[in-house]
Order: structure tokens, then sequence, then C-alpha cells
């Protein structure tokens, strides 16, 4: 890296080869077929699931496991309402990120700004609700290894429900804990002002991407472990 | 955004003093964290060739044991210590070397050696790119390689051993702890270096298939892109969506092995422990997620050298390659079939025989296209003006063993010849033969057709003809016989057959396959020593274009610097296969059509 020139070459293109065959820049492919390449990596976990699920004789009600919410104390019976929430916060924070992405394509940088402080605020609220849960759950005697829940027909439930719970939603909020960071970089990038200068707020679309992607991974892992 | 700045840097800079620009690179900037897509190439290479010696010197060490199995030998024991106490290998040694062997082979010397080099050194090249889309990204792909190799290696010197359960790293052998000595700490290195290999291998695919669509030179429409950047780009598509799945097999793999969680295991009977206190798991379910990798990775290691052999014989055929479209929709067909045959590894793990015939009839369409490659390979060939280059040499061997142990795929393909020849020393043959060694033959014809543009310099061709004749005559020799010994139903990973009557009649064969595969490596250091002493000794290219190419990559000066072309990069206005057209020996892409030019 000794020969970096000035500032002055950075509006020249430095691939002279006429144009780019496809209108999308090079980072964007990267990105989708990462997302490709990572929707494979969750598809083989709930593929799994499903196999270890499908081949034994009971599994818990989730509306029996997942009933409480913060600060109600023993014996509340609110099925999904916490759960339910978390998504809510999720998907508006991916609302939050259009917009951001918008305010980028419109090179409003008090609009990117804002809206990638709320979305950031976001994936921060679901992963603090996510380990209230883990928490409530771990309290109640469940972790890898470990059920005390009981099937909907009343016999002793398997392990594997709270192994894959765990693990799967883990791995989920893994990749919203690597958004928060990354969108944290976008934000600090912003306020220096690296995309006013180079003219344009791709790296935050980019961003988005990865963003709404994890977003709809939850809507499968939450289709999978509370509903179905 | 720095590599733009840098190769723009180079660009200015070109222009007055062409390739001179390096002075201001430290030996380390330019060997060891460099950025050029040409020396990340050479750094897969050459750690690529580590293994290979190593993985081929466990593969000697295993076949001592097998060829002379009650033999012994001190040096041995001064080599191994104590896994090998008398002088003889001890099985627990023979399973980590078979394991370990398998593991190098097939993913740190064909998968990162060989797409990792090639696909790191052509793609820019061949396309007319100054670099890889991401440089950097290009970097850490061959550091955490490196990382992955690191781990791989220290695991051999951990006090249990190296893993020893297969290459396959099946459970319960490898998700309990207690299984064997190489299920310990040996282990976990493994899975850890794996997962390092597999973040490798996204970043390398990544940007190879990024570059290889957005990078284009202008005129390089997609179907004028040689055939190795097609292969190379379908190997890239392959690794990306394959590897992740055996990332997740890994993580509940780790979770099984360290927090208890049942997900491969079930409440299985081990012997002095009693039954597991798991249930529920599958250890199928592992098999499937596995192969769901594992065939894909078939086509990872298999299409790179494909690619490179359709190049390499229409150059030294001094003619077109036969059916460009024809090879191009058969690799489009062989990655589409590669996702969906993965169960015919499990022929006979219990799977429904409804859904074995499904997957029969799958993995016999994949004859379909690697007959049409054959077809075009020969055509190509047939009444060409041929070079018999060592490149080429290895180009047609490719060919030769890629039928011999393509047709033995067939019998393997149907599930009821499958469950007589499971795990026997059939399937060893088969797949060395198609897969192992073709794929090397692939890449030792790419190093010898490259190594020009690679070094400036030339092999030295009359110990790549030994190299090529030792190793082509070895290679059937070891393997043809294994063919019979597995019909006769001799299994693999076994240690000694000299205790069984009915595979006694095999132990002169046995020694015989080990002496020559001996005589096979020992001819594997010709290649090392001509490699090495080339770069540095080798007669010197002073044609920039010396096997009369039409591809960019000549088009470059003899040394090509960081950037490739000292002034602008070349427009292509043809295919790459214009040879022979109109009495015109060769017409490079970069040349403009003639107005009463015919059309290819």
């Amino acid at each position: 890296m000794s020969n970096v020139t000035t500032a002055s070459t950075k509006e020249a293109k430095w691939w002279n080869g006429g144009k780019s065959p496809f209108d999308v820049e090079y980072g964007k492919v990267m990105m989708w077929y990462f997302l490709m390449s990572d929707a494979f990596t969750f598809g083989a976990f709930l593929i799994a699931y499903g196999t270890v699920r499908f081949s034994t004789n009971g599994w818990p009600n989730p509306n029996e496991v997942f009933k409480s919410y913060p600060f109600a104390g023993e014996g509340t019976n609110a099925p999904l309402v916490f759960v339910s929430i978390m998504t809510f916060i999720l998907i508006v924070s991916s609302v939050t990120m259009v917009l951001a992405v918008h305010a980028g394509k419109m090179m409003d940088k008090k609009g990117v700004v804002r809206n990638m402080i709320l979305t950031i605020i976001g994936g921060i609220a679901f992963l603090s609700c996510q380990a209230w849960e883990w928490n409530h759950l771990h309290h109640e005697g469940a972790w890898w290894g470990m059920n005390p829940f009981i099937n909907a027909d009343g016999t002793a439930s398997s392990t594997n429900f709270t192994n894959f719970f765990f693990t799967i939603t883990g791995f989920h909020g893994f990749h919203v804990f690597s958004g928060v960071v990354i969108n944290i970089i976008m934000l600090i990038m912003t306020l220096t002002n690296q995309f006013e200068k180079r003219g344009h707020y791709l790296m935050i679309e980019k961003a988005g991407l990865y963003w709404h992607f994890v977003d709809l991974v939850w809507v499968f892992v939450f289709t999978c472990f509370y509903l179905l | 955004m720095s590599h733009e700045a840098v190769l723009h840097a180079h660009e200015s800079h070109g222009h007055d003093d062409h390739g001179h620009h390096e002075h201001h690179d430290t030996f380390l900037t330019k060997y060891v964290f460099s950025q050029d897509h040409k020396m990340i190439a050479k750094q897969f290479l050459i750690t690529g060739m580590v293994w290979a010696v190593l993985g081929g010197l466990m593969s000697v060490l295993f076949r001592l044991q097998l060829g002379y199995p009650d033999a012994s030998f001190p040096w041995l024991e001064s080599i191994l210590g104590k896994w090998a106490k008398g002088g003889q290998i001890t099985p627990e040694a023979y399973y980590a070397l078979v394991t370990t062997h398998g593991t190098v082979l097939v993913f740190f010397v064909l998968t990162a050696g060989l797409s990792g080099t090639f696909a790191n050194f052509l793609i820019p090249l061949q396309i007319g790119a100054r670099d890889m889309a991401s440089p950097f990204m290009n970097m850490l792909s061959y550091w955490f390689f490196l990382a992955a190799s690191i781990v791989m290696m220290s695991s051999l010197f951990v006090e249990t051993g190296p893993f020893s359960g297969g290459w396959v790293a099946y459970p319960p052998l490898s998700a309990l702890r207690d299984a064997s000595p190489g299920s310990k700490s040996g282990m976990d290195l493994w899975i850890i270096s794996m997962a390092l290999f597999v973040v490798s291998s996204l970043l390398g695919g990544l940007n190879y298939i990024a570059t290889i669509l957005n990078m284009r030179t202008k005129g390089m429409s997609m179907t004028r892109l040689p055939l190795t950047i097609w292969a190379l780009f379908f190997t890239a598509v392959l690794g990306v969506l394959s590897f992740p799945v055996l990332l997740s097999g890994f993580i509940l793999l780790i979770f099984d092995r360290n927090f208890g969680t049942s997900f491969y295991l079930s409440d299985i009977f081990v012997n002095g422990v009693g039954a597991l206190s798991n249930e529920g798991g599958s250890a199928i379910l592992y098999q499937h997620l596995f192969w769901f990798l594992g065939h894909p990775e078939v086509y990872i290691i298999l299409l790179p050298a494909m690619g490179m052999v359709s190049e390499i014989m229409s150059v030294n055929s001094r003619k077109p390659i036969f059916g460009y479209m024809a090879m191009l929709g058969s690799l489009f067909a062989i990655a589409v079939l590669a996702f969906l045959v993965w169960a015919h590894h499990m022929f006979v793990t219990g799977l429904n025989p409804f859904l074995g015939s499904v997957f029969v009839l799958l993995t016999l369409l994949i004859a379909v296209p690697s007959a049409i490659k054959v077809f075009n390979w020969l055509t190509t060939l047939w009444r060409g003006n041929i070079r018999f280059t060592p490149g080429m040499l290895f180009a047609i061997g490719f060919v030769s063993l890629f039928i011999s142990g393509g047709l033995t795929g067939i019998w393997l393909g149907n599930a009821a010849l499958d469950i007589h020849l499971h795990d026997t020393y059939f399937v060893i043959a088969h797949f060395h033969i198609v897969m192992g060694v073709a794929s090397m033959f692939g890449m030792f014809a790419g190093v010898y057709h490259w190594f020009p543009k690679m070094y400036g310099r030339y092999l030295n061709n009359s110990l790549g003809y030994m190299h090529f004749w030792v190793t082509l005559a070895g290679a059937y020799m070891i393997f043809w016989p294994m063919h019979y010994e597995g019909l006769a139903g001799m299994p693999r990973r076994y240690f000694d057959f000299s205790i069984w009557e009915s595979f006694k009649q095999f132990a002169e064969l046995n020694r015989f396959i080990s002496t020559v595969a001996m005589i096979v490596f020992a001819a594997q250091l010709l290649f090392i020593i001509n490699f090495f002493y080339s770069i540095f000794k080798g007669r010197k290219v002073t044609d920039p274009n010396p096997w009369k190419s039409n591809t960019l990559e000549w088009t470059t000066p003899i040394n090509p610097g960081h950037g490739n072309w000292p002034g602008e990069i070349p427009e292509v206005h043809r295919w790459p296969y214009d040879y022979g057209k109109d009495g015109v020996d060769f017409i490079p892409q970069d040349v403009p059509v003639g107005d009463h030019e015919s059309s290819h």
C-alpha cells in the first residue's frame, strides 16, 4: 500500500476497459451472492430442524412455552405476545432502513443519519428482547441439552426442542448483532462525510440488503419455532 | 477503496516507466501482504504444493503398512515416534494418516490449491481486468486459507493425534470425544480449520463471481469468455452455495461435541459406557448435510481442471474448441446436477429405495454432459496440428483418466451395484482416478502451461515429460488393480488385510500397488525440483505469447506488474478460439474483425 496517490485520482475511473456489462456495482453483486449463500446456511439449519422434529413423537406447544413477557411476574399467560412485539420491532427497523437508503439516494445526509440511528436502535431493541427471552427460558430450566417443557400430549419432551431453538435463534441473533455493528460503521462513515465525498451512498444500500435479509430470515425462524 | 487509487497510481506511473514501479514495494508488501491477484495465486499454489507433498507422503506411509503389514521399519519409529512403535504404524496412526490425507488433498490441494491458484491468476488476466473486484477480500481469502492450514497442521502435533474418523467426519466418531484418540482435541482443531477454510472459500468465491460478471473488458461478452473462466465461474457458484451447508452441519457438530445436544446423537450403545443419554438425533442427518457439500465439492475440484484442459487442448491442437456452446451448456448442466445427486453417497444408509431410484436417475444423467465434454475434447484433438508440450500431455492424460474413472461412476451410481461395491477399494479406485488424479493432471497442465506467464520463465521440458509418463503410468498401475480388489469385496479403511483368508490372495498385489505409489511420489519430486529451479534458473521467456495463444493474458508484458497492462486494457473483438481460421494460425481476441473475415 505504499503507492497510494492523492485524492485527485479518486474521481477517475480506475477500470478503463469500457462500460461495465452489468449496470450494478460489484459490491452489490457480491452482497447478493453472499445473501444467497447465507440463505443456504439458514436453509440447512431449518431443514435439519424439520428433519429431527418430524421424526420425533411429540413436540411442545409454543403457546405454552412462549407465554411470558417482562415485568409480568409468574404465571402470566400471554402466548406469543412478546415475540410479536420483537418481530414488530425488527420489521419497523427494516422500514427505517428503507428510509435511510432512500435518503441516501437523495443525497440527504441528515435523513440518512436519522434513519440509521433509528435502525440501530431497532436492532439493539430486538437483541435486548432476545436476551430477555433467553434469560427467561434459562431461568425456567431450558438450555442446550435441557428441556423442562412437556409435549402437547403431556409426555416428556425431546431436548432437541431447546437445542434447535437456542442454536438457530442464536445464529440469527448473531446475524442481527453483525448487522448492528455494520450499521454503526455506516453511521460513523456517514457522519464523517465519507459518502458525501464519494458522491453516493451505495454502502448504505448494501448494508440495507443485509439488514432486510436478516429480517426475512427472522420471519422463517419465527414461523418455524413460534407458530408451527 | 484504496485499491482503486493503487491501480490508478500504477496506470499513471506505467506510462513513463513501464513496470519499474515495483521498487516501491518492500518484501512484505510484495510477497506477504500482497493484494495483486497474481501474487495471491502464487501463494495459493505454493501452499497447495506444500500440502500436496505432505498429503502424498502420508499416503506413502499408509501404503507402506498395506503393502508390508508384517514388516518392521525402524526408521519409521524415528520419524513418527509413538505412532510407529517398533517400526510399524499403529492402527490409530494409520487412521489418522488416511483421514488427514483425504481432508488435505480434497480441500487444501484440489480446492484451494487448484481454484485458488487458477481463479486468482486467470480470471483478471483472461477477462481483461486490472485485478479482482476486491483485492483486499482476495488477500483475506488467502490468509484464512493459511490460518486453516496452520490449524490443521497443528492438529498433527497434539498429544492424542489428529482426527482419525475419515475425511467425511461422520458422527458418532466425530461427535463423541471418547470414540477414538483422534476424536478429542484433534477433531476440535479439524473443525476449526474447516470453518476457516469455508470462510476462505466464501471470500474467494464471491470475488470470482463478482469479477467475472462485472469486470470484463469492453467487448468481452459472456459468450466470448474462454472456457476456463466459465468453468471457474460455475466452480465459484457451487462453492458459494454448498460450503455454507457444510458450515451449518459443522456448527451442529460443535454443539453435539461440546454442549450436550443431540442433533446427530441418539441413545446408541457404546461399549464400556452403556447407552448414551442423548435422544432423538440422527447421524444420517449429518450425512445429508455433509454430502450436500460433498458432492458439489467433487465438481468444485473437477470443473477448473475441465476448463483449463479445454483451453490448453484448443491452443495446442491449433484448432478451435469443438462445440463451445455445448461445452458451456454441459458445464451448466453439471453444475445444476451437482446439487441434486448427493444421496448417491448414502444408498446403504437405509435410504428409501424409491428416493434412491430418483438419485440413481439424476446421477446417471451426469453421464450425458460428461460424455459431451469428452466427445468435444476428442474432436478438438481430431486432425489437429498437435504440439505435445508437457501441459498438453497432462491435458490429454486428464481426458484419459476422466473417461476411465467416469465409466466406473456409472457402476457406482446404480444403487443395486453400489450396495455391493460401497465402501470397497472399487470406490477408492473410482474417485481417485476421476477426481483425484484427473484434477491433479488438470492442475499440472495448468502449471506447465501458465508457468511462463507466472514467472517469465519456462519449466524444463525433459523433466516435464518424465514427470508426465511416470505419473500417468503409475496412476493407472496404482488404481486399476484396486477395481478388482473392490469387486472381490476388499473394504476401505482397514488397517491390515493379512488376517483374512479371502484377501490373502491380494498380498502381492497390495505390495505392487505400494511400490508403484512410492515411485509415483518420488516422480512428483521431479516436478517440485523443476518448479523451484525454473522460478530462478529456468529458460527466460522472450516472446510475450510463447504458445501462440488467443487469450488476453498473453497480451500483457512478459512480467506484468500490478495492474496487468501498462497502458489501456485491450478491447475484445472476437471469441478466444480463432485458430486456423481462413488459413491464419491464430488471431488473438484483441484483433478487430476484418472486412472479409468469415464468422467462426
